[in-house]
């Protein structure tokens, strides 16, 4: 005896496409989201450790500290107290963790103490700043000012 | 004895080939997604996930911008740690030098000469009596930050100690985040075609290290602050300074408190 077709048929067979169809969604969707997705929010939990993972180059003052001491000592009551070794020398955390070729190097003082004390509208009155030309002429600033005692006695 | 004439649908098996097959298949389908499924459940669990103490902070920046002299050294530091693109226009951080003239105080004249990386020049011939002051800028990492809501692969987003950043293995490139931030703070990296910003130096302040830009800045005017910490001289700040956010009126819980913020300031 063939089956005989239900009036219904139709319904099933609407059904078991979108159950399948929703089966095949969610297995896509296990294959594509990353396990860790959605653990803090929505996004991968695993972008924490990678921003986290990023090498640091510049290296902060106490670790300065440790070997040039003396430096640091006598530039911490000086008018330069709370400009950061790094502000001039660059970026050295790869010279604290052990690189010392080639040695740091100081920029050209006439670029390097204009580029904040050059004479500008914006700055604050009371920011020590100067027309290179009329203060020093060609000289350069470290002709008379120590950089890490600028103040002249 | 004749053979038996089968009529069609017809077999003389309890079952056809054809429910034989559906019934297989659903069994295969039914077991195999269940296993999956049970493995996504098991992957979601908190003890396989990174851990980091990040419920400790909530991180921010306070800018003095009446102590901003325009020295660029901000600029140049996160260039060099966070290995930004050189490309013009790429900066995590900049700096820009607003002029607010006495008779036309509601059109300041901006500029921002690549950033403020190389410093400023001073301006020639200024009209006496105009208002001049330098304002650096950053991601203010909102706490309803715009930029998280748009991005429609959850590859940027807040993190639970308040920084909003971005996962480059899912950045589209789709640029709907560059286009949402209202500080215009975001750019597209043209080496990996992902969206880039600033990270609020993430991978030093997790360490106990302050921000590049903090770390190089002359004058103090830009200091990384730990609302959570009651320690933080943040909160001295915010008790005896004038602060402002960028664009209040957004409600983006912008997390970047200016001290002395002018009203021409878009």
């Amino acid at each position: 005896m063939p089956r005989e077709t239900r009036h219904y048929d139709h319904v099933i067979r609407v059904v078991a496409l979108f159950a399948f169809g929703f089966l095949a969604f969610l297995i896509v969707r296990h294959v594509l989201v990353p396990a860790d997705f959605g653990v803090y929010g929505f996004y991968r939990a695993g972008a924490l450790d990678d921003a986290r993972a990023h090498p640091v180059r510049y290296a902060g003052r106490e670790t300065c500290a440790v070997c040039h001491d003396a430096v640091v000592e006598s530039q911490k009551d000086s008018r330069h107290a709370q400009v950061g070794c790094e502000s001039c020398h660059g970026a050295l955390a790869a010279h604290a963790a052990g690189e010392f070729d080639p040695k740091p190097k100081v920029l050209n003082p006439r670029l390097l103490c204009l580029t904040c004390h050059v004479k500008m509208d914006g700055k604050y009155a009371a920011f020590p700043q100067v027309d290179p030309v009329e203060h020093a002429g060609d000289a350069a600033c470290t002709a008379c000012h120590q950089p890490h005692r600028p103040k002249i006695q | 004895m004749e053979p038996r004439v089968f009529r069609p649908g017809e077999t003389d098996m309890e079952q056809d080939r054809r429910s034989f097959l559906k019934g297989a298949g659903q069994f295969i389908m039914l077991t195999g997604a269940a296993s999956l499924a049970w493995d996504a459940v098991l992957n979601g669990t908190p003890q396989q996930a990174p851990n980091y103490d990040a419920t400790k902070h909530w991180w921010g920046m306070t800018i003095d911008v009446d102590k901003c002299i325009g020295s660029g050294n901000c600029v140049r530091a996160c260039k060099i740690e966070n290995d930004v693109p050189d490309e013009p226009g790429m900066f995590r951080t900049w700096v820009e030098r607003y002029q607010v003239r006495g008779d036309d105080p509601e059109h300041p004249i901006v500029d921002s000469p690549n950033g403020g990386h190389d410093g400023f020049l001073p301006i020639k011939d200024l009209p006496p009596g105009t208002k001049v002051f330098f304002v650096p800028k950053i991601c203010n990492h909102c706490a309803h930050s715009p930029c998280v809501q748009v991005c429609p692969v959850g590859a940027t987003f807040e993190s639970p100690d308040g920084v909003v950043l971005v996962d480059k293995s899912r950045c589209l490139g789709c640029r709907y985040c560059v286009q949402a931030c209202p500080y215009g703070c975001r750019f597209i990296d043209p080496r990996t075609n992902t969206a880039d910003k600033c990270t609020l130096c993430y991978h030093r302040i997790t360490q106990g290290l302050t921000t590049a830009c903090a770390e190089a800045c002359p004058t103090g005017a830009r200091r990384l602050a730990d609302l959570k910490n009651p320690k933080d001289p943040v909160h001295e700040f915010l008790r005896t300074h004038k602060v402002h956010v960028l664009k209040p009126q957004l409600a983006t819980g912008a997390k970047a408190y200016y001290n002395a913020l002018d009203g021409a300031v878009r």
